[in-house]
């Protein structure tokens, strides 16, 4: 194969595909923008959605993240702390749960949504709710988070390690003040990914945190999040499309924004244990 | 100014001040040490006192255990799995092999030094409050006068006084060496081990850390590893000489400096310290 | 400088590390008990299908029928291996030569946007992706064969959807190999084509393959893109223009109203799909094991 064939080649698939992903973004943008306004995003969803807004439903997203976040942050990044820096090297109890961590990261989010059904809705007796929805989907970003924050840790030198216990400063010590800074990256990378799988669910959140479109009064009610309102304008109501995409904008208009909020406030909280004496 | 040859407090003055002295008090006692990786000995039956006030430095080829007997004298060894130490090292009448001893207090008075300098990614200032912090002490002028002082004792504090808040790895290597001893310092620590302090450093910044090194003779007890044969003459009162006998490292001479290097008794010795082995 | 009289090191320590050791472990095994969770709920539930029908029945009966109490999988089976493996067939080349692209070929001011462009891909909602699908591509191919939903239609969103992903670990993948090796075959006078097919992509053979097995279990595991352009009628492909039903669509799909034997076997079919991206994970990762010491 001639040379220019060949970057010809490698050309015309970057433009392929670049084609078909800017044909989905213009897609979603347009359309979306089309049918939004401000009255689309705080009010209630009429005539099963194909009038009104998604209020309540961007209010039961945002309830249905936070529990997920509330639950997995403190205890994956607890988890980290513990196989990266208190664990025995080679030690069994920490092979066995990194092991678990795997098999956990691969399992299908469908079956998250079997298990939580099974397991929060019905045997904890939660039903379909935001709290059942919530810690489905943190049972989901656990182990990808944790891995990624445990990965940060171990890549960090250990020059500071030895430094921090030669001075005589207790593990904890060092992890708070410049092991956990010092692994903000990964840390951040690995919640980011957390909250981009966990908007985007929509299949472990069906049998779990259910249908019901009203503002959600506590955490035992029902809520729709985002994603399962697309999937439901598109699928089971006529006429619903306008709407699917303007939802589907606000949807990855809101991923981005939890991104970029993660990041600067990782980058305050660096800052800070940087320059505070 | 004399330090005392009991364990009783005793004062120094200012770095620049003090008087240096050095007396054959043992300061840490080691007895028939050994010290193995996963049942593989890489250290055997060593024998040693380190004497108070003086700087006693460890030569000898690498991998003949120089830097897993520093280790061992501040438990630093005790965070490498399937790492063993048999034997005992006494210190202010305490094995601390073998007593229930808390790590973080002895390691509050033996400080480290390692060959890379390993500076906080924190503030220069919070690079040093940090351990202080941690070992209790919180008021506020206390805290800036021992920065102060620490930083001063290193010939740092010219350089660095109007960046206390800038961060500690924008300084050069021999800057981030001499913060890392004023670390060191900072917590008045009674014994200082340094893991080659000076060998990942260029020629001129390491001959400042050196010269501070000479500096600290007589009002911290220095324990040294260096490849450096000059240097260890230069700086040291006493040498100990590692040799690996039969992939076991062990140690074959130890005494006064001039004596190691000048009149050794044992033929390897001369050997090495001529140059003509390892 | 003060010297102050040193304590004895047998002092009791007032050590915050053992507080917090135990809380750590403590939360550490609780993420674990995770999975025995999750696998003793999925048989809990399955076990009266496996037990009543007998597992044979999920590989034997003819069709899924769950009113009928009949359960073949077979159907449902084949269809998701013949959406994932079409799917795969278009990403994985166009990925490689993507991750190509932005490594060894794109203009410099080009190379940040585009692999913004693929992560904030990579990050889209499926949901979103179905969507898009649902109403752009199934239309597209309804005018050349109805219904349009079909094993096509959600093959090419699936890779769509996958080739940020792919296109991102070759990338990663590209980049892990040591620009040394780069220097070195340039410097023998190699074209780039040769370079780039020769050295670079051999070089980094296993961390490409391991992404392209993820890339897999992700696309098998997928459900809402396959749920909303595939059609959802249960039986076996026999063209691409087939609307078919996949595993994963027919668990979101009859969960709903789901009840005792029919629900069993859907927990069932959920546990063997488990099962095939667990396999599929291993052998990712005794992948990047080779890799990780060729």
């Amino acid at each position: 194969m001639p040379e220019r064939m060949f970057t010809l080649l490698i050309w015309g698939a970057a433009l392929l595909v670049t084609g078909a992903l800017l044909w989905l973004l213009a897609d979603t943008v347009l359309q979306g923008v089309a049918h939004l306004s401000w009255a689309f995003i705080v009010d209630a969803p009429e005539h099963a959605g194909r009038d009104g807004g998604i209020g309540p439903i961007l209010v039961s997203t945002l309830c249905i993240l936070g529990v997920a976040l509330l639950v997995s942050l403190p205890l994956g990044l607890g988890a980290a702390i513990w196989l990266a820096e208190f664990s025995r090297q080679g030690g069994f109890l920490g092979q066995i749960i990194r092991l678990s961590l795997d098999v956990l990261a691969g399992v299908p989010s469908i079956v998250y949504g079997l298990f939580g059904n099974a397991f929060f809705s019905l045997f904890l007796g939660f039903g379909f709710s935001i709290l059942s929805g919530g810690l489905t989907l943190a049972c989901m970003i656990i182990p990808v988070f944790i891995r990624s924050c445990e990965a940060g840790l171990s890549a960090i030198d250990h020059g500071w390690r030895h430094g921090a216990l030669a001075l005589g400063m207790s593990r904890s010590t060092a992890v708070w003040y410049i092991l956990l800074p010092a692994a903000a990256p990964a840390i951040i990378a690995g919640l980011m990914l957390g909250i981009g799988r966990a908007t985007a669910e929509t299949a472990a959140l069906i049998f779990t945190s259910g249908y019901v479109d009203r503002m959600p009064e506590s955490w035992m009610d029902s809520g729709r999040a985002l994603a399962v309102h697309i999937y439901d304008l598109s699928m089971n109501v006529t006429g619903g499309n306008a709407a699917a995409y303007a939802s589907a904008l606000v949807l990855v208009t809101l991923i981005v924004l939890l991104n970029v909020l993660a990041q600067a406030m990782t980058d305050r909280w660096v800052k800070r244990r940087i320059f505070s004496a | 100014m004399t330090i005392n040859n009991s364990t009783t407090a005793y004062t120094l003055g200012n770095m620049t001040l003090g008087q240096a002295c050095c007396t054959p008090v043992p300061h840490l006692q080691i007895k028939k040490l050994s010290i193995a990786y996963a049942g593989n000995t890489v250290l055997d039956d060593v024998s040693l006192d380190i004497y108070k006030g003086c700087i006693t430095a460890l030569i000898g080829p690498s991998g003949c255990g120089k830097t897993s007997f520093l280790s061992s004298l501040n438990c630093l060894l005790a965070l490498i799995p399937q790492a063993s130490v048999t034997g005992h090292i006494y210190f202010d009448r305490d094995d601390i092999i073998h007593d229930a001893i808390d790590t973080m207090r002895l390691r509050r008075r033996i400080g480290m030094i390692f060959q890379k300098p390993n500076p906080f990614p924190l503030s220069i200032r919070r690079n040093l409050t940090l351990p202080l912090r941690e070992h209790g002490v919180r008021n506020r002028y206390l805290l800036a006068e021992k920065v102060e002082q620490a930083l001063k004792d290193v010939g740092l504090w010219d350089e660095v006084k109007d960046r206390l808040d800038g961060s500690a790895l924008a300084l050069s290597g021999g800057q981030q060496q001499r913060l890392c001893i004023a670390r060191a310092l900072v917590l008045e620590p009674e014994i200082l081990l340094m893991d080659e302090p000076c060998s990942a450093l260029d020629p001129i910044a390491s001959g400042v850390v050196e010269s501070l090194i000479k500096r600290l003779q007589g009002r911290y007890t220095v324990v040294i590893v260096t490849h450096n044969l000059a240097q260890a003459r230069r700086v040291a009162n006493y040498a100990a000489f590692f040799w690996m006998k039969e992939r076991v490292g062990t140690l074959i001479e130890f005494g006064r400096c001039v004596n190691v290097f000048e009149h050794p008794r044992n033929p390897l010795t001369l050997a090495y310290v001529r140059g003509q082995a390892g | 400088m003060i010297w102050s009289k040193p304590s004895s090191l047998l002092l009791l320590p007032r050590n915050i590390d053992r507080l917090w050791q135990p809380l750590l472990a403590g939360m550490a095994v609780l993420c674990a008990v995770l999975l025995l969770l999750i696998v003793a709920f999925l048989l809990k539930e399955a076990i009266p299908a496996l037990h009543d029908g007998g597992w044979r029945s999920f590989f034997n009966d003819q069709s899924w029928y769950p009113l009928e109490n009949m359960f073949g999988l077979l159907p449902m089976l084949w269809a998701s291996l013949a959406i994932v493996s079409l799917a795969l067939l278009l990403a994985a080349p166009l990925g490689l030569a993507n991750a190509l692209f932005v490594r060894f070929y794109a203009p410099s001011f080009l190379v940040t946007p585009y692999r913004l462009m693929l992560a904030l891909l990579a990050g889209m909602p499926s949901v979103v992706y179905g969507l898009w699908g649902l109403t752009v591509i199934v239309p597209i191919i309804a005018a050349y064969h109805q219904p349009g939903t079909s094993v096509l239609a959600a093959s090419l969103v699936l890779a769509l959807m996958i080739l940020p992903t792919v296109a991102l670990t070759c990338l990663a993948a590209l980049e892990a190999v040591p620009s040394s090796l780069h220097a070195g075959a340039a410097a023998l006078g190699m074209s780039k084509q040769g370079l780039l097919l020769g050295v670079i992509v051999p070089a980094a053979r296993y961390g490409i393959g391991a992404g392209m097995v993820l890339a897999t279990a992700r696309a098998l595991g997928e459900t809402m893109v396959v749920l909303m352009v595939a059609g959802n009628v249960v039986q076996t492909p026999h063209s691409i223009f087939d609307p078919v039903r996949a595993l994963t669509a027919n668990i979101a799909l009859e969960m709903g109203y789901a009840t005792d034997l029919h629900r069993a076997g859907l927990f069932t079919s959920g546990l063997i799909l488990t099962l095939l991206v667990l396999v599929l994970a291993w052998f990712a990762a005794r992948t990047m094991h080779k890799y990780q010491y060729a």
